[in-house]
């Protein structure tokens, strides 16, 4: 039995009887798809028009979260496992650093997108800006998966 | 005219969030603060950092600070209200340093502005021949301006990194 002021603190966790809520769960069901969209959306035009990887990372981390908040930790977990949000929290950094790797390695400096062996300069501008920018959202978006999952964890 | 008005809700906001007792409340306010502030920054032309404003500020901010809530006593003590006299002078003394300070700077978007003549004009000159992009917020924070966003990127991998250090072995230690 739970003292009053747990229960309290719990308001905001998921609860099941809200969750049974049909029109929230098949809300977010057809809802989810449309804002992951939008996100990469934001991520891969971000280097022509406004957004880029943070922001779109940001909102493709959202997709995640809501679905956790009407459906659960546990079943969002099956969705996205602690291993798996772990793990791309730092390819998203490696990618950017490998790109200003590779640049280095092909004869550039650190991070000089021209170097690369994508095509013409500007080609290879315009794919290691991309590049990058997924980099940050792959980064950002597991990074608040984390924060969010580890926040309301409960011990 | 719609400035004024933006800014009259910006700082109804701010003083209802900060006299709520009930933290979440005050989580909720500041997320319609960010909201409104996203406006803003529309109006001033800076969309980038409109979007930021929208999903970081009104979006997962609030989330995040709703899940701490869950974790942390959500109602503020009860303290008797009362006026301190030096830290308000300290207050106002430092607001009217502020306003005054505001005098000296530039008009807005203003061509002669110090931020506008220094290497702002080489960016749009050469902007997109040395990047290959038309975008130069894009152009000037992934290519220019790459080891800072390199930077930033690893700060944010740092923070879940330390949280999962922090709350996740805390967790494993008690069980």
């Amino acid at each position: 039995m739970m003292s009053p002021k747990e229960k309290d603190n719990d308001l905001y966790i998921v609860d099941d009887e809200l969750n049974s809520n049909i029109i929230r769960r098949t809300l977010v069901k057809k809802l989810i798809a449309f804002i992951q969209l939008y996100a990469l959306y934001i991520i891969i035009f971000g280097e022509l028009g406004p957004g880029g990887g943070f922001q779109g990372g940001v909102i493709l981390g959202s997709s995640i979260i809501i679905y956790i908040l009407i459906f659960g930790l546990e079943e969002g977990r099956k969705r996205i496992s602690q291993k798996a949000s772990d793990f791309f929290s730092s390819t998203g950094a490696l990618i950017y650093g490998g790109v200003g790797l590779l640049a280095l390695i092909f004869g550039g400096n650190f991070l000089q997108y021209a170097a690369l062996p994508w095509g013409e300069p500007p080609v290879a501008n315009h794919y290691g800006i991309m590049a990058v920018e997924i980099g940050i959202g792959i980064t950002v978006a597991a990074t608040m998966i984390i924060l969010f999952c580890e926040m309301i964890g409960r011990d | 005219m719609a400035d004024l008005i933006l800014l009259f809700f910006l700082l109804v906001c701010a003083v209802t969030a900060v006299a709520q007792r009930e933290l979440l409340n005050s989580a909720i306010i500041l997320s319609i603060y960010s909201l409104i502030m996203a406006v803003v920054w529309v109006r001033l032309g800076a969309v980038d950092v409109a979007i930021t404003e929208a999903s970081v500020g009104a979006g997962i901010s609030t989330v995040l600070f709703i899940a701490v809530l869950t974790r942390v006593k959500r109602r503020e003590e009860i303290t008797r209200f009362r006026v301190q006299v030096l830290p308000l002078i300290v207050v106002l003394a430092v607001g009217a340093a502020l306003i005054y300070g505001t005098l000296d700077m530039p008009d807005f978007g203003s061509a002669a502005a110090v931020s506008n003549t220094h290497v702002v004009p080489r960016y749009l000159e050469k902007g997109v021949e040395e990047t290959g992009t038309d975008n130069y917020v894009a152009a000037i924070l992934a290519s220019y301006r790459g080891y800072d966003t390199l930077g930033e990127t690893t700060v944010i991998f740092t923070a879940g990194l330390c949280v999962v250090l922090l709350i996740r072995s805390e967790k494993k230690r008690r069980l």
